[in-house]
């Protein structure tokens, strides 16, 4: 979806601001936050895609100024409800009013601690050869959909190449909608900062994406 | 939170936040989706194991064994797997070099993707729009609000995170290391550096 997530090349925002010695969490809210977003995505089976389209559909006024954990928050609230494992009566009373469903994995328990502390593979073989091969010029395709989709904004209908293949992966366009994980070639494409920019840019910057195959097409 | 209007001020919001968040704990333990002593022990694993240390060790390794160093820009996992003593490493980890011709900054514009194994939980910056939205844009800009100034002729490689692929800097020793061991290296390797904010300095 073309959201106010979708930042890259944005003006207006300032300086970054960098805090010295910074904490891991500010508030100890955030670190349950943190826990409960890890726990119930290994255990209820919520992917990391629908998981990012859920905090990608907080509405902008709101996903602009809220913070980063209260963002995590808002999306695991929506991805709970959207998945009827918590209802909105019991977000608005506090407590829980009925009994829970089974989650997939079971309840998340210490033994599970582990399994969540290594990022999971999302390498899927395909029984097709890449379509591209090393040094092709490419264009990003011109895609807008309204669904998830990781192909950025600023890259659509730009011409890049083919910097490395990085296997067949799981396709998040697909996956984040429960559409299947439909993996697909996964390639690191390079820009020029001035193909992307303009004659105004810097001359001396290159910009890659990690785009899949379908967000590519031969570059005319 | 920002989604409904009580007149509160600052400091009540926040405590509506935890008071919302308190309750969410409390619903998913009741209904007995998640133990709190599991949701425990993750935060104690990010506030203590996971760390820029981690990533900082093997950039010290890598510039102290040439032959882990050329594995390492091969198949970052593959090769930080072989040192057991580090933490586990998911898959699909690139590491990008630094030389006198190439600086690389790594950024995630469409949320906040990271190498959480090597460098832990990302900083409240990496994560929020200043950086999200120039990096790729104005890079030097953005080097500048951290201080690093580079030559005008250095290319600036900027690589966005947009899939499961992770980035990791390996940035350049500095001079005035020789003979160091790999712990002492260890200790000038800053997070910033592997994300390519930030330089390795040696403090004289």
């Amino acid at each position: 979806m073309n959201g106010v997530h979708d930042m890259g090349g944005m003006d207006g925002f300032g300086k970054v601001e960098v805090e010295p010695n910074e904490p891991t969490f500010h508030e100890p809210w955030e670190s349950r936050v943190m826990a409960m977003v890890r726990a119930m995505g290994a255990n209820a089976g919520f992917n990391i895609d629908m998981q990012r389209f859920s905090r990608e559909s907080i509405p902008p006024a709101t996903y602009l100024s809220a913070s980063y954990y209260q963002k995590w928050f808002l999306g695991l609230v929506k991805t709970l409800l959207d998945n009827k494992l918590v209802g909105a009566d019991e977000i608005a009373a506090g407590h829980s009013l009925r009994s829970g469903a089974t989650l997939p994995r079971g309840p998340f328990e210490k033994k599970d601690v582990v399994r969540v502390m290594t990022r999971g593979s999302f390498h899927r073989d395909v029984a097709n050869p890449p379509n591209f091969k090393l040094g092709d010029k490419v264009c990003a395709r011109n895609l807008n959909p309204t669904t998830h989709t990781r192909l950025p904004r600023y890259v659509r209908g730009h011409v890049g190449t083919i910097e490395r293949i990085n296997g067949s992966h799981v396709f998040p366009d697909t996956q984040a909608h429960l559409r299947g994980e439909n993996p697909q070639w996964l390639y690191t494409v390079v820009f020029s900062g001035r193909d992307l920019w303009g004659d105004d840019a810097d001359p001396t910057v290159k910009v890659s994406v990690d785009a899949f195959e379908p967000y590519l097409e031969v570059a005319q | 939170m920002h989604d409904h209007d009580h007149g509160h001020d600052h400091g009540s919001e926040l405590s509506d936040t935890q008071l919302r968040v308190r309750a969410l704990e409390t619903i998913l333990t009741e209904k007995g989706y998640v133990d709190p002593a599991a949701l425990d022990a993750i935060v104690e694993a990010y506030e203590t194991k996971i760390g820029p240390r981690n990533g900082a060790r093997v950039v010290a390794k890598a510039w102290t064994d040439p032959a882990f160093k050329a594995a390492l820009l091969e198949d970052a996992s593959k090769a930080i797997a072989t040192l057991g003593h580090f933490s586990r490493v998911g898959d699909h980890l690139i590491a990008v070099e630094n030389t006198p011709q190439r600086h690389n900054v790594i950024v995630c514009t469409l949320c906040s993707c990271y190498p959480w194994e090597m460098l832990g939980l990302p900083p409240v910056w990496y994560k929020a729009a200043p950086y999200r939205s120039r990096t790729v844009k104005d890079p030097r800009g953005v080097l500048k609000d951290f201080g690093v100034t580079l030559p005008a002729a250095t290319e600036i490689r900027v690589w966005d995170s947009t899939a499961e692929t992770r980035f990791l800097v390996l940035p350049m020793r500095p001079a005035g290391t020789e003979g160091w061991s790999e712990d002492r290296l260890a200790e000038i390797v800053t997070r910033d550096s592997m994300i390519g904010t930030g330089l390795p300095t040696v403090t004289t």
